[in-house]
């Protein structure tokens, strides 16, 4: 492996941990909103994917991998695709994991076909395992969030909806 | 400033950004006016998704366009006529069945539509299209479910949403109808076709009122225009409380 190769990993591994401002225990490769970090014509291109079209925290990521960039004053730029579609089906099982520590159910994965007649499998609580809950609403406290509530222990809790 | 659009795709991603931002300001001013906490999020969320969908559409226009205008430029300095979206996003939230009816419309209309774009060859649309398509089927879910829970709800809440899809139907025909941009667009292999919107939009409207028994007006009335620039008055209103901040500003920056 080449020095080029070496410092390319270590800065994947250094971006890849600047987390989520809206769900700080999670990190952009957790959530695999960073899709890759290499090296075209001696820059550094970081590309990412937003989770949502409107996603507020995409401004601010990106200005988090700017600055890591920076510190090792190397010359890049960070770029935004949509295609291919952010999925939580590429959520990492760490990720899912450290969800559900933080109090938020874990996605199911993505449904397919029609959205009308789909059913979904029940979400369990976060905090006692209960399958015994209910939605509240379709959305939570940001886009990525539905809110649910547990029958058997009584609190409410955010699910991150699969997408 | 004069309309520059200047091909078939600039003019396509202008209706179709038009139609999101118009809703997204429509639903922002809903904020903190909602019926209960839940919908009062739920709106928020739904209003950025459109928002997001609009910038991204503007911003893509933009630079097709290569004038030098920004995503801003595009939403705040064009005027009524130049504003494209379809009639029915620009219609005023008279309680929330006809909140919840436009959106209802909006989401039946966008899966499909979305659906398509995903096929198109310029590959900034079709992922713009790709991405949308994931949460226009999200707020299907949501308005479908509200609209069965109106409609078969209680007397009032029925007869109420019975009123709000007896007065915006007639603003669909403008979110379906193709013309020449349309089809000019799939003639140049830019997008496929776009023919089977109206029957997967009709079927999903179909199923979901029945289960909801509301049903549509028997008058056949479309009101159309809007893809032309020729809006509503409602929207006369709209405007200018859209743009008057930015314009009162110019080159203000957060
Ligand atoms: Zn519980």
């Amino acid at each position: 492996m080449n020095e080029v190769a070496l410092d390319l990993e270590r800065l994947r591994q250094e971006i890849g941990e600047v987390p989520d401002p809206e769900v700080p225990v999670l990190t952009i490769a957790d959530l695999g909103v960073l899709r890759s970090v290499e090296e075209v014509a001696g820059r550094v291109v970081v590309t990412i994917t937003p989770t949502y079209s409107g996603c507020p925290a995409m401004s601010h990521i990106a200005e988090r991998i700017a600055a890591v960039l920076d510190m090792h004053a190397v010359e890049g730029e960070v770029r935004t695709v949509f295609s291919p579609a952010w999925t939580t089906d590429w959520m990492s099982d760490d990720g899912r994991r450290k969800l559900t520590e933080y109090g938020i159910a874990p996605p199911h994965r993505a449904p397919a076909g029609d959205v009308l007649v789909a059913i979904r499998p029940p979400v369990h609580c976060p905090r006692c395992g209960s399958a015994d809950t209910r939605l509240v609403s379709e959305f939570g406290s940001t886009a990525c969030k539905a809110h649910y509530s547990c029958r058997s222990c009584s609190e409410p809790f955010d699910y991150f909806k699969e997408l | 400033m004069t309309t520059t659009t200047t091909t078939p795709l600039i003019t396509f991603l202008l209706r179709t950004a038009d139609d999101n931002l118009v809703l997204a300001q429509r639903l922002g001013a809903l904020l903190a006016r909602m019926p209960e906490l839940e919908e009062d999020i739920a709106v928020a969320n739904v209003c950025l998704d459109h928002l997001g969908q609009a910038r991204s559409l503007y911003a893509h226009a933009a630079m097709l366009e290569g004038l030098g205008r920004s995503e801003d430029d595009l939403a705040m300095l064009r005027d009524e006529r130049q504003f494209l979206n379809a009639t029915l996003v620009e219609q005023p939230d008279v309680d929330f069945a006809h909140t919840i009816v436009r959106q209802f419309f909006v989401d039946a209309y966008q899966v499909p539509f979305y659906d398509v774009l995903c096929g198109a060859s310029d590959p900034v649309l079709a992922g713009i299209a790709e991405k949308a398509m994931k949460e226009a089927r999200y707020h299907l879910r949501r308005s479908a479910t509200w609209v069965v829970r109106l409609g078969d709800g209680t007397e009032e809440s029925h007869d109420r949403t019975q009123a709000a899809v007896d007065l915006l139907w007639r603003y669909t025909g403008d979110l379906l109808a193709l013309d020449e941009i349309e089809e000019t667009l799939v003639a140049d292999g830019v997008l496929p076709s776009l023919d089977g919107v109206r029957g997967v939009f009709d079927a999903t409207v179909a199923s979901v009122f029945a289960e909801a028994t509301l049903t549509l007006p028997t008058d056949p009335y479309q009101r159309l225009g809007g893809r032309a620039g020729v809006h509503t008055e409602q929207f006369g209103h709209l405007l200018p409380e859209m743009q008057r901040l930015y314009r009162s500003h110019p080159g203000a920056r957060w």
